[in-house]
Order: C-alpha cells, then structure tokens, then sequence
C-alpha cells in the first residue's frame, strides 16, 4: 500500500462528514478564493479594503456560532456578550499598557482569554444545570441584555479602570491600534492593508482549525449530542463536557471578533451587545447554513454586504429585510440558503457527469 | 455470581409508587427478561438502573459497587450499555458514522475501520453503511442500535422492547442476534411483550405488576402459573 504524502495526510485532517467540500476540486477553489483576497488590495481602494476588514471582523463570531449551533446543537443568543466582554477588555488593557513592545498583541489574547473564561463560568452553570434548548437562549439573550444595561450606564468619572474611562453610553474610545513589533519600527495594523492581511490570515486559519475539530472525534461526538443528546450520553459521553467546551471555544471566537472590532475602529459602545446586535449573527448564520463552517462563511460575508448596501440606500428598511430573510430561510430551505443551494448545484454537477458517463 | 442487583429499591413520583421495594438479581450471563401489563414498573426500573432517574430509596449494585448515585455516563463506562425503545440513533448521520461514534471511545484508531466493518456484518447492514440513519426500515434502525450498544463492548445489555414493531422474520433474527451476544459473554436484560421473542431467548423471566416481583421463573413456569395469566387480564391485584 502507498503511503500517502504529508499533503494528502493535512487534507485529510481538513475534511469529513461534518464539512461539505473535498477533494482537488474543492481546494483548488479555495486557493483561488484566497489568492484572488490576497491580491484585493492592489486593485482596491483604501475604503473598500478597510470596510472589507469590517465585514471579516464579524465571521469568526459567525464561525463560532456555527460551531456551538450548528454542529452541537445549542442556540446560544450570547455571541455578542462575548464580544462585547473582549471588546471592553482589550479597551481597558490596551489604554493602560500603551501600544509598545508588541502589548496589544497581549492585551489581544488577554481580551480573548477573558471572553472564554466568562463563557466558562456562565456554561458551566448552564450545562452542568442541564439547561437546554429555548431555555439557554433566553438565558444567554438575558446576560447579552444585562451587559448592555450595565455598560450604559457607566458614563460618570467614577467608572474608570486605571487610564480607561468607560463612557457609559457613548462608549469606549482612543484604544490603540493592534501593533506589531518588527526589525526597524513596529507595524501599526491600522492603515487599512496591514490589518486587512492580519485578519484575512486570522480567518484562513481559523476556519482552517475549525474544520479539524468539527473533523476530528471531538466533532463526531459533537453532532451526536446534537442529533440525539440522550444516546450520546448512552455511548458513555459525558455530554456536558464537551458542550461546555464547544461553548468556551464559540465564544471565544466571538471574543476575537469583539477585539478586532475594537481595534479596527478605535471604539466600543454598549450598543454592541444590544437586542439587534445578539439577533443579527443568528441571522447571518441561519441564512448562510449553520451545520456547515463554509456556507456560514459565504453566507455572514453575503448577508453582511447585503446589509450593509441596504443600510445606505433604506436606512432602518434594512433589518426588516433581515427579519424577512431569516422567515425565508426557515420556510424555504431550513438548512440555509447558501446550504441548499450548494447542495442543489452538487446534485446538479453529480447528474451531469452521471449523464455523461451512460 | 450476580452481575446486578437492586436491594429494597423504591421509586416514587409525587403520590405514586412506581417501584416498590424491589429486589432483583441478575446472574451473570444468563439472558433474563422482564415483562408486566402497561404501568407495572418495567421502564422505570429500566431507567434507575441506567442513572436516568435516581431512586427515593434503596441500592443498586454493578458488579459488587454501589452504583446507586453514578451519572448515566458513568454507568455506561463501566460495561453497561442500553438500546431504548424508540430506536436512539443519529438519523442525520450516515450509518457508518453512527457506529463509528459509538466504537471511538473504545478502540485503537487503526481497528476501527475493521471493527465497524465486523460489525456492519453482524448487524445484516454493510450495503446499507453510507445511507443515513433515518432513511433505514424500522428493523435496521433497531439493529443499528444493538450495534451501537454491542459495540461499546457492554458486560451488561439492557434492550427496552427490541423487537417493537418488528416483522416477525426480523424478530427471529434479533433473537439469533442476542443469543450470539450472550454466548460470547454479555449479560442481557430485557423488557418484551413478545412472548414468542421471551421463549425463544430468555432463560428466566420476571413478572413485575404495580411496582413489585410478581412472579420469577423459567418461561414454560411463568406461563403455567395462573396468577400471572390474571393480571395481564386485570383480575388480580397484588
């Protein structure tokens, strides 16, 4: 027997029953899509790229949701909690620690760190409680709510850590950018391109990392617990682990999303983690196709430019398309949008090359 | 050697007395089955034995340790496993995929794919791997289970009805099915209303009626025993 390349062997770790996409077809593409990401900038103009960076920021918390939603089955409401925790954090820790030595990149994993062991404490009474379905979303909706409340009305002097002033409603600003040390001068990631590559780099290898652990055993035990949470614990699972975990890990992704938002746009405000801001990600990943990572993907970045061009041309019009799209996707295709029409176009391309082989 | 047994074990819900004082052993190795009219208690001892619910008093011993107060998981990880009534798979998953979750925890990565494929056999499925659970008849989705219980290499089988809505050619084979099970070593302990299914494997039978032991004994003793003929047609009360 032919033992396989160390390529063939990375490939294999990447795909499974758990992602849709395999085999050259499906990579070559995806080298392409990335090379096409790389090259973006040298054809666009400094707006578009940064607001391209905008839109990326919010895939990993879209990612994230995916994972606890979409693969274990747990409608959490509390993705923007998390971002907002990380967000306010990398506030707080980069305003004090200045911009210096490469510390953003810590107050960077600190924020996110923070987010996941704010996730841990709240899923482990979550979990470990046996709460579940409708109940875990209002529960989480409810932290989101609190931590919008609280952060609102913090506008007094009082409430300041260290440098940082919380600004209640108006929310946190002047945080400095991510900056990486470098031979010769550190890298500021705030002129547009710099950050662009910084975070497009991040999503390929997060996504990339996702689609291991979906992949891996951890991921097979992860779609049991969705399927049939019962029988998963009848396999000898200890099924709250491995909630709380996928927990901790969607959330942190959140958390990143929460501190790259910061970063790209030098501010955060409670309006953040407001009703909108927790329905919207459930909305994106909804329609893209939450038990897939690259339909939810394609479909945040789609549903993210939609909006986006409505807000500019309808104003508040935009989230009642929202609404209109996610009753849309429920009617129609339950598995998502971008999901069914994937699927629609294998069966398609199955049939054709079938046809032509008879 | 008794496998399991349950010592004085009641279970209550509100003002009703599900379980009642019940004593109960299982030997080692024998195929036992459990059956009683509607309500008498076959279920719920079911789940005190599986950790689903815990019992208001008494004890249940695995193996000479007290399990009493052990989470389901934990149960399973000692050599118990279960194939409910409703058939507990993963329909959206391939049926492949189904076993391979059940066999993970419990072999080395390179025998996996032979084992599922052994097992595959066994269960009468191989053609059938890369369908998806759900779209299995109703006998198939019930072996599958059987699998992935069989295939966490159990010491105890619990089967809740295995045969419930079953052809009765699909029937005859899951007898066959847990009587290979049994004469490689599992333990078995069934509840079944097929009394065609309890004669052609069990090797002792327990009646239990309003939460108690009614009646023991072998099936040809059971049904001879007149008692026992009355309550399944409501004229007795224990």
């Amino acid at each position: 027997m032919l033992r396989p390349n160390p390529l063939s062997r990375a490939i294999a770790l990447l795909e499974g029953p758990q992602t849709q996409g395999r085999g050259t077809p499906f990579w070559a593409s995806f080298a392409v899509v990335v090379a096409i990401a790389c090259a973006y900038p040298l054809f666009a103009d400094g707006y578009d790229v940064g607001n391209n960076v905008y839109f990326f920021n919010w895939t990993f918390m879209a990612l994230g949701l995916s994972l606890i939603w979409g693969y274990g089955g747990t409608l959490s409401f509390g993705q923007t909690a998390f971002f907002g925790v990380a967000g306010y954090s990398y506030g707080v820790i980069s305003i004090n620690l200045g911009d210096a030595y490469g510390l953003t990149l810590f107050a960077l994993f600190a924020s996110v760190a923070a987010a996941a062991l704010f996730a841990a404490l709240l899923g482990y009474f979550l979990f470990f409680g046996r709460i579940s379905g409708v109940f875990l979303g209002i529960v989480t909706l409810s932290v989101t709510l609190v931590l919008e409340r609280f952060m609102a009305q913090t506008a007094g002097p009082e409430w300041r850590v260290g440098l940082a002033r919380l600004n209640g409603y108006n929310g946190m600003g002047s945080m400095p950018s991510l900056t990486v040390p470098w031979f010769g001068g550190d890298i500021v990631l705030f002129p547009d391109v710099q950050l662009y590559y910084f975070t497009l780099a991040l999503l390929v290898v997060s996504y990339l990392g996702l689609r291991i652990l979906v992949n891996s055993r951890f991921g097979n035990v992860l779609v049991a617990i969705r399927e049939n949470p019962q029988r998963a614990e009848m396999l000898g699972y200890d099924i709250r682990v491995y909630q709380l975990v996928t927990f901790v890990i969607g959330s942190a992704f959140a958390g990143l999303s929460g501190v790259l938002y910061t970063s790209w746009g030098n501010y955060i405000t409670p309006a953040s983690m407001n009703m909108t801001a927790a329905a919207l990600p459930i909305v994106w990943v909804a329609v893209g196709g939450r038990s897939d990572l690259t339909t939810t993907l394609i479909g945040t970045l789609v549903v993210l430019a939609g909006f986006q061009a409505l807000t500019i041309h309808g104003s508040q019009y935009a989230l009642v398309v929202m609404g209109v799209l996610l009753v849309l996707t429920v009617l129609i295709a339950p598995r998502g949008l971008i999901f069914g029409l994937g699927t629609f176009l294998a069966k398609c391309f199955h049939h054709k090359t079938t046809a032509g082989r008879e | 050697m008794a496998i399991l047994e349950t010592r004085e074990l009641n279970k209550w819900f509100g003002g009703l007395h599900v379980t009642s004082g019940v004593n109960f052993s299982l030997k080692q190795g024998e195929i036992h089955c459990l059956i009683g009219p509607n309500g008498a208690g076959k279920s719920t001892l079911f789940r005190l034995i599986l950790g689903e619910h815990l019992p208001t008093s008494g004890q249940i011993v695995y193996e000479g340790v007290d399990i009493t107060k052990a989470k389901s998981f934990e149960r399973i990880r000692k050599g118990i496993s279960v194939k409910f009534q409703v058939p507990g798979i993963f329909k959206a998953l391939s049926v492949r995929q189904n076993l391979q979750i059940a066999l993970q925890h419990h072999r080395r990565p390179e025998d996996l794919d032979e084992e599922i494929d052994r097992l595959l056999e066994f269960l009468k499925l191989t053609e059938a791997r890369a369908q998806l659970a759900g779209n299995l008849s109703h006998g198939q989705k019930q072996w599958l289970e059987i699998g992935m219980a069989v295939g966490l290499k159990p010491r105890l089988l619990l089967l809740d009805e295995p045969t419930a809505g079953m052809t009765p050619d699909e029937t005859a084979a899951t007898g066959e099915m847990v009587q290979a099970l049994n004469r490689d070593g599992v333990t078995v302990l069934a509840v079944e209303h097929d009394m065609a299914f309890v004669r052609q494997i069990a090797h002792k039978v327990t009646v239990l009626h309003f939460g108690k032991i009614f009646a023991q004994g072998t099936i040809d003793e059971i049904v001879a025993d007149e008692r026992v003929a009355a309550i399944y047609l409501g004229d007795a009360h224990a």
